[in-house]
């Protein structure tokens, strides 16, 4: 499981990192050297991870399979969260605070408040699974 | 409320795949949740955000369109005095803005996208329901704050929608205007990046059985790809914007000299994140493009595995080119920008020349979503060898900031916004169940891409006269006019174009025409399933064995030709003996 | 317009009024060919393809399947790949000419700001400067490589001049340096071509390319006429104050900045 997904983001991290190296090297210029290193560092990590998670699970995925059938997916596939009240109340949260950094620090309080609301409404939300 | 949900049920060639049985299935859900506006304020359904994406997004297009009319109206005469040299300024800065950040972007990874990439891979739903809400949540509020903008008393951003510093101090651009830019896109910027994480985890994670990723759509590819763009670019742009809001607010000099700050700075933090942007913006419609032509040439998409390479290569060259924009800065290292901007041109190449091998031999059904595919591909042709031309710092020092730029980015965008209603007028079946009018559809295509290339043919010639870009009047060059009104025509011509679909859609709901579960007889796992898809997307599933499971399904004697070759292993389309097998097996 | 589009042979841009401008130009119209062959011979032939292939008669036939061939994959890949190295080739050969900065036999400072332009020349006291539509006329020799050294008081501006096939930011904190060798004496328009704010639109200047000897008799002649003031009582003279910037002849009056 993962293998593919696993050698696409560590072959572009890796080149990410060879065309930094060239880069940093030749024309000696800092912010974009960094932020090549940065974009190396973030294919390698995750591609390492699933590449270690493929290796230790050793087994595929339905999806990764070629001659899978619907049937052998069978059974749960996820949890959904099907209607929720608190993406919209933490989007609201954070259009005050950018509107705070912009008219006013008072504008943090309700930003705040939506925001804290949003994260305890969200996690009850899904640990009990119902509706809140 | 939180559902879990069962993978749907298997189905062989020849059973009616069901998609009339869902009431019993999921009906009981539909009738305790919140109704009216609570309904839509609630929503975690991929297709209900995909449908709010298009629609908002698509309202802040004619926005922006607006404010590109006016720009047109004043430059149609040297001197005019139509609007002040302030308000020309906010006129373009917003223009930009609107459409780069608040409609293109939005539209491309999370418009369409959101609607189709679980259909596409046989999930129920994005990895991350509420997060992809959120998405939605902070884009709109983002847009608000844009528009906010135009309350501030000293008037919005005027300083281009790339922000250079030091225009864009404390000093040099004062009050609540610019802030505001900045606020918008520091939303937009999040919601990018958490549109990037679902698109990049439900590719991952929950693609359906059989469905390997050498299988999935080109559509869902370049999504991949173009998720991974926007978690490797979105977060430069949003450490830019706190660097620049630090500047304006607290104190600190990171872009300005007299603290010893660099200026320069500002250009490659936006450029490292705006070139792969312009990716992230065009990547989709490639795909949605790639998925539209192979349907209209009754043939499979050509070099399915070179398309894949292409879009890697483009990617990751993508992340190694900014400096192209920065080419008359006097301080970029010219040979390495240019050689790798260069090549991208070969991995657009091969993309061409694939669509150009799927019509090849094909049986061409001319249809308005073909033909909006087919005026992107000749636009995008012209706008990327526009492109080669800027890959040479020495033809970019005479073309840099001149009309000549203005007009490559034109065509590019142009086409993405062919694109665009390419998409709209093949998937708007799916996601309503009704077909959008052929008629109103071909007049808004041939106005749309005539007036494209009427508005941007002009700028070319005119930048290379040595017009310069941002210029509000012209009055040492009246000679210019001409090639200017010819601009304006066009631009006009595009905005009768708009008008058109507006029609269109008015009349394609007044005057129905049931679509059925595939009109297009297309291929890709969103077409199994009814017109407008039942909530969790599936009653039943296909038999996944190549990357076109529905034309399998429904024309099981006409494989790809080379079908097997190393994407997957022993196969065939699924006969009767498979069809017992599995449904004994489940 | 579409014929007065074509424009051969120049296919569109000036031919420069320096050799190393005229460099460029061949390098556009090299680009231009393999541009009108690939792009023109794909797109004729993706109206082939569109004629020959047309659906006739609604009919729903279905083709042959075909969907992959390697060898005609491998090829269009290779092409562009030559063609791309064949055009950067090109294109590192003008650049290094364009950039290059010979010995100099003059050497004139340009400082940007907004919104005009002031020229300055070392180890003289002649000064040309002016704001917006005042068009600063900057004097220098012809047939001599003169070197330019620009920066910008304030903002980032750009410096251009179409007929030299040439421009460069004016930065803060950062000095840019390049050599012109104009071999067509005459007068040449120059704008700027950066955001620099307001009057962005109205930054002219102009540049008049004498030959030599009528060149250093102008400079003999302005030095003469220049009163010794230092930098920034030239800068008042004209209204360049600090901050805020307060245009002196703005062509168009507004209630903004």
């Amino acid at each position: 499981m993962m293998k593919q997904e696993s050698i696409i983001l560590l072959l572009l991290g890796a080149f990410f990192g060879i065309m930094g190296a060239v880069y940093w090297g030749w024309g000696h210029e800092d912010g974009g050297g960094v932020m090549l290193l940065g974009a190396f560092f973030l294919g390698l990590l995750p591609g390492f991870y699933y590449f270690w998670w493929y290796r230790r699970s050793g087994g595929n995925r339905p999806e990764d399979r070629d001659d899978a059938s619907i049937a052998d997916g069978a059974g749960v596939v996820s949890s959904f969260p099907s209607t929720s009240i608190w993406p919209f109340v933490l989007g609201s949260g954070c259009f005050f605070f950018v509107l705070s950094l912009v008219f006013g620090i008072w504008l943090t309080v309700p930003g705040v408040i939506l925001i804290l609301s949003a994260f305890i409404g969200a996690t009850a939300e899904s640990r009990r699974g119902g509706d809140v | 409320m939180t559902d879990l949900i069962e993978r749907p049920l298997d189905t062989a060639p020849g059973d009616p795949h069901g998609a009339g049985d869902h009431h019993g299935h999921d009906g009981g859900h539909d009738d305790h949740g919140p109704s009216g506006i609570l309904k839509w304020l609630t929503s975690t359904d991929h297709k209900v955000i995909g449908i709010n994406y298009t629609v908002t997004s698509i309202i802040m297009m004619v926005i922006g369109g607006a404010f590109a009319e006016v720009i047109r109206a004043q430059l149609a005469s040297s001197t005019s005095s139509l609007v002040t040299l302030q308000q020309y300024n906010e006129l373009f800065t917003m223009h930009g803005s609107f459409m780069i950040y608040l409609f293109v972007g939005p539209f491309a990874f999370a418009g369409l996208a959101n609607y189709l990439v679980p259909l596409q891979v046989g999930a129920p739903d994005m990895a991350f329901p509420r997060l992809n809400a959120l998405s939605y949540w902070l884009y709109l509020g983002g847009s608000i704050t844009m528009l906010l903008g135009f309350t501030a008393s000293g008037g919005p951003a005027a300083f281009g929608w790339v922000g250079y510093a030091p225009l864009t101090s404390a000093v040099n651009a004062p009050g609540a205007g610019p802030d505001l830019w900045i606020g918008a896109l520091m939303l937009t910027g999040f919601s990018a990046i958490f549109s990037g994480v679902n698109l990049v985890a439900t590719i991952f994670y929950l693609r359906a059985p059989g469905m390997t990723l050498f299988r999935m759509p080109i559509f869902t590819w370049n999504m991949l790809v173009t998720g991974i763009l926007i978690l490797l670019a979105f977060p430069v742009l949003t450490a830019g914007l706190v660097m620049l809001y630090c500047d304006r607010h607290f104190g600190t000099h990171i872009f300005e000299v007299q603290g010893g700050g660099v200026p320069l700075l500002w250009q490659h933090i936006f450029w490292f994140w705006g070139h792969p942007e312009v990716y992230i913006l065009a990547l989709p419609f490639f795909g949605m493009v790639t998925d539209i032509i192979p349907v209209f040439s009754k043939k499979p998409l050509f070099g399915y595995k070179g398309m894949v390479f292409a879009t890697l290569t483009i990617a990751a060259l993508s992340l190694g080119v900014w400096a192209h924009h920065m080419f008359t800065t006097g301080a970029v290292l010219l040979p390495f920008f240019s050689i790798m901007s260069l090549l991208i041109a070969v991995p657009t190449g091969i993309k061409i020349f694939n669509w150009i091998g799927t019509m090849w031999g094909g049986n061409l059904h001319f249809s308005t979503a073909m033909l909006m595919s087919i005026g992107f591909v000749i636009t995008f042709l012209i706008g990327g060898i526009t492109g080669i031309y800027l890959a040479s710092p020495p033809l970019d020092f005479f073309t840099h900031d001149t009309y000549f730029v203005v007009a490559h980015f034109h065509s590019v965008v142009m086409a993405l916004t062919m694109g665009a209603f390419a998409g709209i007028y093949f998937w708007f079946p799916k996601m309503t169940g009704k077909m959008l009018h052929e008629g109103w559809g071909k007049a808004q295509f041939w106005t749309l891409f005539i007036g494209t290339q009427v508005f941007t043919f002009p700028m070319y010639l005119l930048g290379l006269h040595g017009m310069p870009r941002r210029m509000a009047v012209y009055p040492n060059n009246p000679s210019w006019q001409n090639m200017n009104d010819w601009a304006s025509v066009g631009a006009l011509i595009i905005g009768i174009s708009t008008l058109l679909f507006v029609i269109n859609v008015i009349v394609s709901y007044r005057r129905p025409i049931i679509a059925g579960d595939n009109p297009w007889d297309a291929s890709s796992l969103e077409w199994f399933t009814s017109s407008p898809p039942p909530h969790h997307n599936f009653v039943a599933l296909p038999p996944i064995r190549s990357e076109r499971p529905v034309w399998d399904f429904n024309h099981p004697d006409k494989p790809a030709l080379g079908h097997g070759h190393g994407t997957h292993a022993g196969t065939h389309p699924p006969t009767s003996a498979d069809a017992t097998k599995e449904v004994a097996g489940s | 317009m579409l014929l007065a589009g074509c424009q051969l042979p120049s296919f569109g841009a000036y031919q420069g009024a320096s050799k190393t401008a005229n460099d460029t130009y061949k390098l556009w119209q090299g680009f231009s060919v393999a541009a009108i062959i690939i792009g023109g011979g794909t797109f004729l032939f993706m109206c082939y393809v569109m004629l020959r292939y047309r659906r006739r008669a609604k009919s729903d036939s279905i083709p042959k399947q075909t969907q992959y061939n390697i060898p005609l994959e491998i090829i269009y890949t290779v092409i562009p790949i030559l063609v791309v190295f064949g055009l950067f080739g090109a294109t590192v050969i003008v650049e290094n000419q364009v950039v290059a900065n010979p010995t100099p036999s003059a050497t004139i400072n340009v400082s940007a700001f907004q919104w005009g332009w002031k020229f300055t020349y070392p180890g003289h006291r002649a000064v040309v400067i002016g704001q917006t539509t005042q068009n600063p006329t900057m004097v220098m020799p012809s047939n001599e490589d003169v070197r330019f050294e620009l920066r910008s008081l304030d903002v980032v501006h750009g410096f251009y001049v179409p007929q030299f096939n040439f421009s460069r930011y004016a930065q803060p904190g950062f000095l840019n340096t390049f050599t012109f060798n104009i071999n067509k004496p005459g007068l040449y328009k120059g704008q700027c071509t950066q955001l620099c704010g307001l009057y962005h639109s109205l930054m002219y200047f102009q540049v008049r390319v004498l030959p030599p000897a009528q060149y250093r008799a102008w400079l003999a002649a302005k030095d003469a006429t220049t009163p010794l003031v230092n930098s920034a009582a030239q800068n008042a003279a004209v209204g360049l104050a600090t901050s805020p910037r307060i245009p002196t002849n703005p062509a168009q009056s507004n209630g903004g900045n």
